[in-house]
Order: structure tokens, then sequence, then C-alpha cells
């Protein structure tokens, strides 16, 4: 599909979805509270089959954190990138390793590097840093006098 | 012309003039004892610098080179620094049985050395029952090597020796049979007699096929048994580290590796002495313009020879195969190798009730 | 009775594989919980060698950063350094001169070959034969040389820059690659006979670590290991950027899910690479090899998205921009991670040594997994 027509899909399928401007792919904000059922539909929804989760991260905004997801559909080659905004003081969101396997060390990794609390994940432990590493180190405030060099 | 036997009788002689029979015989059996530690310090240097140029042939590489002719001495470098190197004993092992365990693998390393023929009339102990000895002590090796592992208290090492353990049981039965289809032909366990049985032609060429066959299943079997490559499972150093001498360092771990080259030693002689004739040149039937040439080169050089040219075999196979699993490992032997040699046993007997062969 | 594959009991033997173990390739650790010697979890436990990466991106220019990532994918160097290429260049809308699209493509399959060289002299390793190794070091060297001559280094090459590549080629570049493929093509038997049509390799290969096509694109698997399992997954078809769109070339599909599947494909794709490069060597067109650029390069404000496809799967690198010199935030999809998550789905209730067989052609780059 191209973006326009995925636009326009996507636009029926979620009301409360928000479209940014920009990018060579479809961007669309869901709300938080939504994301789940809209992983889903997403992911089964027949003429979208956006089965393959190809990147998976946080971008954290100061105010707010960002995740954003990449998905992709291995039947008819399109992409969209879907972002839920998350509260930076206690950011959690709903797991999508149930529908995306990948998910599930994409997830872990995230937890790891923001602090950002993956609800329903079946295994949220440290996958980098040491288990009794304190802070999450790609925040934008994370301080670390012995291993960062500020230039 | 120079033989080995010559030398052992000149020894005798001189000793016999000199002393009474009883130190006669206490300073025969030093030499020997002391013959057979030289011999399996050459043999240990000879065979791990051989397998380290067989390898960097196979390998388009030069091997060692640096010490000595073509790097001849490198494996003795090696032994010194095996040698200086602090022998540890991990904190929760079981100290004694860990430091015995390499003395038992190269102890019976040793003593299957006693009935095997070097070459005409030289040999330490010619016993009537010397295959039934050979193949029952070398599987006492496998004593060493589980009490190896299990006293290493290291997960690696149990799995290893368990695997090993596993192995050796299993191929010995092949081993066995092979061994004894020869048997079947001479109508004798005596090293000695199998030998001179071949004076007119050596078994693989005289026994037909099933002698043939017994031949490959053996050298199969004595690889497995040996712990080499493609059975290599106990040491299996891309899943098990090092399998039951994961622990091992100094000359401890030399007393295992040097073990290793000593039993091929072994198994390839026995081989070269049941299906190549031992110390026997090739002889061709009754032709004896051929026969006399053969026999002018001195027996030792045969048997080393022949012995040579199996343990290169074995080598061969080491860098050229992957490893098999440890359950097709299993496989092989229980449901292929051990009804073949079954079956091959029994065509064995026949060809030797109908006196079918040479 | 049979007990249930994944869970710890009483009696299960847990063994810690790495993080310094013969078969790990570098500083991975695998936790695994055996029964007897059958596989009943993997847990891989990572970070030994992680630089974060992203977060030193951050603070670095988009010159800078390239030299960075060489360090990721040590065995694709060139790979990695086109993607960040290419998504800056994206940022900046600069049109790369054709010279340096030919140079990028040509230098990525060499090191696409060379990096399955890599991978199949260290597969058969695992499985116990040493000889295989050499020979594969044997062509990888000429490579490395190759590369030596024009970028100055054998490993991280940090050749490719935003605009094109860093210097000219070489004079000797096209005869040497040239004598390369002849060399290449002359040798690819001897792989065949001596490993591929190996009865003890095909046994350990096949039927061992089994993945459906559904599971490899659920995991987020790519590469060779996708294309194992009849997923097209290839960035060079799906998205091609550079001169892929004007080369010919096949991807590399086996259906068959396994190990040996997985082996198959990386094995065609040399030759494959091969094709491209035997196109491309002798049309490299005049020109620029590299496209006039600012000496201080500042993206526009926006989120760059640029997958290209390395020797273990898809890289992905996602620039988001504020409109300054440095990066707001980067993130690599690095392939070697998404692959090692499908490794406990792939190896449960199979035998240690089938976890090396299995592990190794999932081609673990262990700094690309950690960065």
């Amino acid at each position: 599909m191209t973006n326009e027509e995925l636009k326009s899909t996507l636009g029926e399928l979620i009301p409360s979805a928000t479209f940014e401007e920009g990018g060579e792919w479809v961007n669309l904000y869901v709300p938080l509270e939504e994301w789940k059922p809209v992983a889903l539909q997403l992911r089964n929804h027949p003429s979208l089959q956006l089965d393959y989760l190809f990147c998976l991260t946080c971008v954290d905004w100061k105010t707010h954190f960002t995740i954003v997801y990449h998905l992709s559909s291995t039947a008819v080659r399109h992409n969209i990138v879907v972002k839920v905004k998350v509260d930076r003081n206690n950011p959690t969101i709903e797991t999508v390793s149930d529908i995306w396997r990948t998910a599930e060390f994409h997830e872990r990794e995230v937890y790891d590097l923001f602090g950002v609390t993956f609800l329903h994940h079946p295994d949220l432990r440290r996958l980098i840093m040491p288990d009794d590493w304190k802070g999450w180190p790609l925040r934008k405030d994370y301080e670390d006098p012995v291993n960062m060099i500020k230039l | 012309m120079f033989s080995l036997e010559g030398i052992t009788k000149a020894i005798d002689t001189w000793l016999n003039a000199h002393f009474n029979s009883t130190v006669v015989l206490l300073a025969e059996c030093v030499l020997v004892g002391v013959a057979a530690i030289a011999l399996f310090a050459v043999l240990g240097l000879g065979l791990v610098w051989m397998e380290r140029k067989v390898a960097a042939v196979m390998q388009i590489r030069l091997g060692p080179n640096r010490l000595g002719p073509k790097g001849i001495f490198q494996t003795s470098a090696d032994t010194l620094k095996l040698i200086m190197k602090e022998g540890l004993t991990p904190d929760g092992a079981d100290k004694f049985l860990f430091n015995l365990a390499p003395f038992i693998v190269m102890i019976v390393a040793m003593l299957v050395l006693a009935p095997i023929s070097f070459a005409k009339n030289f040999q330490i102990w010619d016993i009537n029952i010397g295959v039934l000895y050979v193949s029952a002590v070398s599987s006492l090796s496998v004593i060493g090597i589980l009490m190896a592992g299990w006293s290493s208290n290291n997960k690696y090492s149990l799995l290893g020796a368990m695997r090993s353990g596993a192995q050796i049981v299993s191929y010995e039965l092949s081993a066995g049979l092979a061994i004894i289809s020869i048997v079947v032909l001479t109508g004798s366990l005596s090293i000695n007699d199998i030998i001179q049985s071949q004076q007119n032609g050596w078994w693989i060429f005289k026994g037909h096929i099933p002698a043939i066959i017994s031949f490959i299943i053996f050298i199969i079997a004595v690889t497995a048994e040996t712990n080499r490559a493609p059975f290599d499972l106990a040491e299996a150093e891309s899943e098990l580290t090092a399998g039951f001498h994961t622990e091992y360092s100094g000359m401890k771990f030399a007393l295992f590796f040097l073990a290793e080259y000593i039993n091929i030693f072994i198994v390839c002689s026995i081989g070269a002495t049941l299906f190549f004739g031992g110390w026997m040149p090739l002889h061709i039937g009754n032709w004896e313009a051929f026969n006399h040439i053969m026999d002018f080169i001195p027996s030792s050089i045969w048997f080393f020879g022949k012995t040579i040219f199996l343990i290169f075999l074995i080598m061969w196979f080491r860098w050229t195969f992957p490893r098999l699993r440890v359950d097709q490992l299993l496989n092989l032997e229980w449901k292929y190798l051990l009804p073949i040699s079954l079956f091959n046993l029994l065509l064995m007997t026949v060809v030797a009730i109908m006196g079918w062969h040479f | 009775m049979i007990e249930e594959v994944g869970t710890t009991t009483e009696g299960d033997l847990v063994i810690n594989v790495g993080p310094q173990h013969p078969a790990t390739h570098g500083v991975l650790h695998l936790v695994i919980t055996l029964n007897g010697e059958t596989i009943k979890k993997v847990e891989p436990h990572l970070g030994y060698i992680h630089r974060s990466i992203e977060k030193m991106c951050e603070s670095l220019t988009y010159r800078q950063f390239i030299y960075v990532t060489s360090r990721m994918d040590y065995l694709s160097a060139h790979i990695n350094n086109h993607a960040c290429a290419l998504c800056v260049e994206k940022g900046l809308q600069v049109e790369v001169p054709q010279r340096a699209q030919y140079i990028r493509v040509i230098m990525d399959e060499l090191t696409r070959i060379a990096s399955h060289e890599l991978w199949w002299g260290a597969m058969a390793m695992d499985l116990g034969a040493f000889t295989p190794f050499f020979h594969a070091f044997r062509e990888r060297e000429t490579i490395n040389t190759i590369m030596e001559e024009t970028c100055g280094a054998r490993l991280t090459m940090n050749y490719m820059v935003p605009g094109g590549v860093m210097f000219d080629l070489h004079p000797d570049f096209q005869k040497k690659v040239k004598a390369f493929i002849q060399q290449y093509t002359s040798k690819i038997n001897e792989y065949d006979e001596l490993v591929t049509g190996n009865i003890i390799f095909q046994n350990r290969m096949k039927g061992i670590g089994y993945v459906t096509k559904e599971d490899a694109i659920s995991y987020g698997c790519t590469g060779p290991v996708a294309r194992g399992s009849g997923v097209a997954s290839d960035i060079r078809k799906i998205a091609p950027y550079d001169v892929y769109d004007k080369v010919e070339f096949d991807e590399v599909l086996e259906t068959g899910g396994d190990s040996f599947a997985r082996y198959l494909v990386r094995v065609k794709e040399m030759q494959q690479s091969i094709r491209i490069i035997e196109q491309l060597i002798d049309n490299i067109p005049e020109g620029d090899f590299q496209a006039k650029t600012k000496a201080v390069l500042k993206l526009p404000k926006g989120e760059f998205y640029q997958r290209v496809e390395t020797a273990r799967g898809e890289l992905g690198v996602y620039i988001i921009s504020e409109g300054g010199t440095t990066p707001y935030r980067i993130k690599f999809r690095s392939p070697g991670f998404s692959n090692l998550s499908i490794l406990d789905h792939m190896v449960r209730g199979h035998k240690i040594g089938d976890l090396v067989a299995a592990m190794g052609t999932l081609d673990l780059v262990i700094p690309d997994i950690d960065r």
C-alpha cells in the first residue's frame, strides 16, 4: 500500500491516532492506553499484516519518552512508524512481546537503558548492564563521572 | 646388518658372563624399564611433532619451524615449559583422585606396551594371551578418564568423562571383535604366533574381504577408543572447552596428552601386527627372489614404518572430519559397527573352516 | 515420563557457556540448563563488550560517529559505515557520485564474502573440523590485502564517509579483485568437497535448530537466518540503495529452516556476491569519488532511518536530529541482536553439540549485539 492508502486505512482503524508529517514512512502517534489493542489490530488486520517489528526503541525528549515501533509487512512490503508517548516520571507501557516475539529482547534493552517498565513482559530484567547497575544510561540526564567523558 | 635382536643378545651374553643370574634378571628389568620410558619420551615428542607437521601440511601452513631443523625440537621445548608450569589443583577438587588420574592413564598406556613385538625376537614379554591382554588392559584407561572428570568438580569435565565412558565401553566391543576375527584365522592369541602366521603374506591380503572389513572396523573403533577426532567427544573443544582435562595444567596435563599419543602408537602397532604382519617384511607367496630382497630391510623398520603409516591415517582423519554428536556416535557403534562386525566374524569363521584364505 | 522442556527442576545441570568459551566467538555468556546432555533452556547474558555506542554517538558529529560504528559489527565494518553514510546523506539530501556508489557496492560485497569466509571456517571449527578454517582464511586474506591497499586498514576500514568514499581506489584495485575472483572460483569446489558434502557434517546440520517461517518473522530474524527459513528479507532487493538496483543477482532462499539450510544460504550468497562484483568491476565510471559537502554537517530537524543488508542481516540506523551538528538520539538496529533472541527457541530439546551447530549458523558477532 502507498503511504496515502495506509494513512486512510489507519485513520479509519484508529480514530484517536494523530499523524506526523515528514519522513519516508507513515508516522502515527497512538495514545498510551489504546496501544495494546491497536498493536494487535496492526498485526492481524487483513490489509495491513504488519507482522515484522524491525526496530523498537525509545527516545528521551526530556519532558516525556516516546517509544518508537518500526513495523513492516513481509507479505505486502509497507512500513509504518508507531510512536507512543510515555510519562517520564513513571514510564510504563504494555508489552508487545506476545505479538511480535522479537520485542522481548528489544523491550528488555529499552528497560535496561531507559528504565521503561513493560507490563506483562515475561522476563523483564537488565539485559546489557550488570544486574546491580544504578540508573538508566541512555536518559539525557544520566550522569556517570567515571565512564562518561564530556566533550 | 642392523638388528635390535643382536643388541639384546649381546647385552644378555655380556651380563651373563660377568654376573650371576639374579643380578642379570634385575639388571635386565631395569634396562627394560629405562628403555620403555625412553621410548615413551621419544614417541611422545616425535608423534606430537609429526601431528603438528601433518596438520600444517593439510592446513596449507608451515607448522613448527624455528627450533632445530624443521622445528624438530619444538615439542621438547613445549615439554620443558609444561614441566616448569605449576600443576594447579582446584580447591573444590577431590585432591587424591585428581592427582592420581593422570598416572592411571599413563600406567595403563605403559602396561600395554609389554607384549608388543617391535622387531624380530624383540619383545618385552611374550605371553601366550598377548592380544587378549592388550584389549583387556587398554580398556582400563577409561577408569583414569572417569576419575579425572569426576574429581575435577567441574561440569564440563564431568560431561566429558561421561561421554568418554560411554564411548570407550561401546567401541571396545567392535575393536575386540575385529581382533578376534584375525585370531580365528591364526588360532593363537600370542602376538608372536600371529606374526609368524603372516610369513607368506599379510592377513589383510590373505584374509579376503572379511579381513578388509575387520580392518576398517578396527581403525574406526580404535580412533574412537583413543578419543581422537572425529570421535573426540570427551574433549570436544568447541562444546566442552577441553572435556575431562579442563582443570589440568602443567605436567599433569602433559601426562594426559602424552598418554593419548602413546595410546595411538599402541593401537596402531596392534593394527600393524594383526593386519600388516608386524615386523614381518612384505612377502608374496613363494616368490623367493622378491621375499629375499624384502628380508634385507631390518624388521624394526618394517614395524615402525607400518605403525607410522597407520598413525598418519588416524591423523588424517582428525584434520579432515568434523566431530560426531554423542547420539550419532553411539548409533554408529550399536546400530552399524557391532552388527557388521558380528556378521563379519561369522564370515571369517566360515573362511577359516573352509580354508578359503591363502 | 516426559518432562516439560523449559523448566528447571532439581537435578538439572546448569552450565555457564562463556563469557570465555571456544564456541561463542567472543564474550557471549549463555546460561544453559541441561538434563543429561539435552538442553532445556538457554539464557543469553549480554553486555560484556557493551560500550554504549548509542550514547557516545550523541556527542559526536555526523562525520565522527561513523568511525565508532566500525567497531560494532567488525566483520562487516564497510557495511556499517555505508549504512551510517547513507543515513546522513538522506538527511543532507546529497547526491552521491556514481563512482562512489560503484565503489561502495563492490566494497560491501567484498566485505560480505570476507565475513562469510570467516563464518564458514569458524562454523566448521565449531563442529570439530579445524582445517577448513585455514582454507577460508586463505581467501579472506586476499580480500584483506585488497582492502588494505585502498582503505589503509584491514578490519575497521572507516572508508565510507557522508558524500562518498574517503579515498579513490588504488590503481591495482580492479586487477587484484579480478585475480581474487579467479582464485575464489577455482577453490569453490574444494569447499564443497571438504565440508558441504561430508556425511558427518550433513548429519550434524540437518534437522538441527529448526525455525519456521512464522517464527523467523516474529522473532525479527533477518539475513541468512531468515532466508534459510524461506523469508525473503534481503534489503538489497526490498529497498535497494546505491547501485544495487542496477545489478542482477538472486536472493538466495532455502526452505529447510534448519542449520544446513542456513549454511547453504551463506555459501550460495558468496557466489552471488562474486556475481555482483563481476558486473560492476569493469564498469566503474570515472569522476569524483566524493560529493562536495560542507566541513561541518548539520542535519535538518527530523528523523531518518536507513536499512542496509550486512553479512548478518538487516542493519537499521535511526537518527533523530534536532538540527544540530550531533544526533539527538541514534539507534542501531543490529541484526545479531534479533537473531540471538531466537537461539533459546531453536535449541530446546537438542543436545549440547547441537547448540554449537545451531549457534554457529546464527553467525553472531558479539560487539554487534552489545554495541
